[in-house]
């Protein structure tokens, strides 16, 4: 028998991630309509005001962008648990760290790059001046694989239970605090038309790290959520 | 010659010995946390003086400060069990991994509480989103997705190993966490012990403080192996050892 090469198996694994994901292209307009309607919400909770809105507008996109994130992470792993194609993963020869890695890719692509391209939308929906939108577009290109890393390390140690929802919440929200400490304070420094450079490579360092660990790190929980 | 250390704690790590070992010494780290604790109270809150600027309010010191010592050390405590208990899968190590987050969870409570009190009096605010509290808060929301994580488990074993790894990756976060909240923002004072080289605080302020952190120390061992021995006789419910100790129970 001749085994498929490490580049062929994951872009077969890539291929077949996002050919289901585009099967089922309802889900994935989901949490891009949550985002929007939530930014729709700030608005009307804290009035219309220019000055306020503007003030507030980064943080918002980052953390509406983070929550619609959170809310579609539960489904990474979860038709591969109950169709059994994970265990089939698990057992395969190619080493498991990598194929995950295809699969939080596959995954960022179909979440959070389409939200990342509502992004300046929400931004001007809020008034965020237009010369900032580029450094947050930035900032949410780095940030956002850090979360669907740093998720799916948390997403595999639950694999393994039910109603894993609000867990995955309390477990990853105290976990992606630098992130949205840098994140935002990148956008805020370019709001005041400070350097705004050091936060972005913090985050981008952070995104390095996380790219390498995260993937072991989470064919490590997959092994221990997995034996029963 | 030196053979018998290794091969003590080997047997230590086998539940009916640590059981026996647990029950032993929990009495004696029970009385000794009551006594330092009693100790420290008296020295802290009717010896030391009070304080030039703060007055009495800031007796809450001698609370505030060991708990959240402990927070950490507890922290700390956790990660090095569950690192044990993942890489040599030694059920006593899950076991004090799992009991001490929720030991460690109510002293991260204790230090928020007591923090927010003292900080009432001297800052004008009961909160304030400052590095120091951020920081404590997040390790709360740590400790809590341990215990959660551990609980969702229907097998207690597999939770226990899920939950160390949280825990681990807790433990490689918690710095990041720590100096990206540190250039956020910062209120709070820095620390005033020091282990190495003279601390910033009167002596007679101190030894209350000091004798407290030990008091807080034995009473987290008295209480993790009350929780270990009650855990282990629940894992172990089918084996002889616990049958053994259920027949003397029942036979006085």
């Amino acid at each position: 028998m001749n085994r498929p090469g490490l580049l062929t198996a994951c872009a077969a694994m890539l291929r077949r991630d996002l050919t289901l994901a585009w099967r089922r292209r309802g889900d994935i307009a989901m949490p891009v309509l949550y985002a929007l309607i939530v930014t729709m919400l700030f608005p009307f909770a804290l009035g219309p005001e220019d000055t306020l809105l503007q003030r507030i507008a980064g943080g918002v996109v980052l953390v509406t962008v983070l929550l619609a994130m959170l809310l579609a992470l539960d489904a990474m792993f979860s038709s591969d648990i109950e169709d059994g194609s994970l265990e089939q993963l698990v057992v395969a020869p190619q080493p498991l760290a990598l194929m995950l890695g295809m699969k939080i890719l596959a995954h960022w692509l179909t979440t959070a790059l389409p939200l990342i391209v509502i992004a300046p939308l929400m931004a001007a929906m809020l008034h965020l001046p237009g010369a900032v939108i580029p450094v947050l577009l930035l900032a949410l290109l780095l940030a956002t694989p850090l979360l669907s890393l740093l998720g799916a390390v948390l997403v595999a140690l639950t694999a393994g239970t039910r109603r894993s929802g609000m867990l995955l919440a309390l477990m990853l929200l105290p976990l992606c605090v630098p992130a949205v400490i840098f994140a935002a304070g990148a956008v805020a420094a370019a709001q005041q038309g400070l350097p705004w450079l050091a936060p972005i490579t913090w985050l981008a360092a952070a995104l390095v790290l996380a790219a390498v660990l995260a993937p072991l790190a989470c064919a490590a929980a997959l092994r221990i959520a997995l034996d029963a | 010659m030196a053979n018998w250390i290794p091969l003590w704690l080997h047997k230590l790590g086998s539940p009916p010995t640590f059981y026996r070992f647990a029950g032993t010494l929990q009495p004696w780290a029970t009385a000794l946390a009551l006594v330092l604790g009693a100790i420290a109270l008296y020295g802290g809150l009717v010896l030391a003086p009070a304080d030039y600027q703060q007055g009495d309010a800031y007796r809450i010191i001698f609370i505030h400060v060991p708990s959240a010592e402990m927070s950490m050390f507890i922290y700390a405590v956790m990660g090095v069990a569950a690192f044990i208990a993942l890489v040599w899968r030694i059920k006593l190590a899950e076991v004090v991994a799992m009991e001490s987050a929720p030991i460690g969870a109510a002293f991260t409570f204790i230090t928020l509480v007591t923090g927010s009190l003292w900080g009432k009096p001297m800052w004008g605010t009961w909160w304030t989103w400052d590095a120091r509290l951020t920081s404590e808060l997040v390790l709360l929301f740590l400790y809590l997705g341990v215990i959660g994580l551990y609980h969702a488990f229907e097998d207690r074993r597999q939770g226990a190993r899920a939950a160390a790894f949280l825990a681990i990756i807790g433990i490689i976060n918690v710095p990041i966490v720590h100096f990206s909240v540190n250039w956020w923002n910062t209120l709070h004072q820095g620390s005033t012990i020091n282990v190495f080289g003279q601390s910033k605080m009167s002596s007679d302020m101190l030894w209350p403080l000091l004798t407290m952190m030990l008091a807080t120390k034995f009473y987290y061992a008295a209480s993790l192996f009350r929780r270990v021995r009650t855990d282990l006789l629940a894992l172990e419910g089918g084996k002889d050892w616990v049958r053994r100790i259920a027949e003397d129970e029942a036979g006085r």
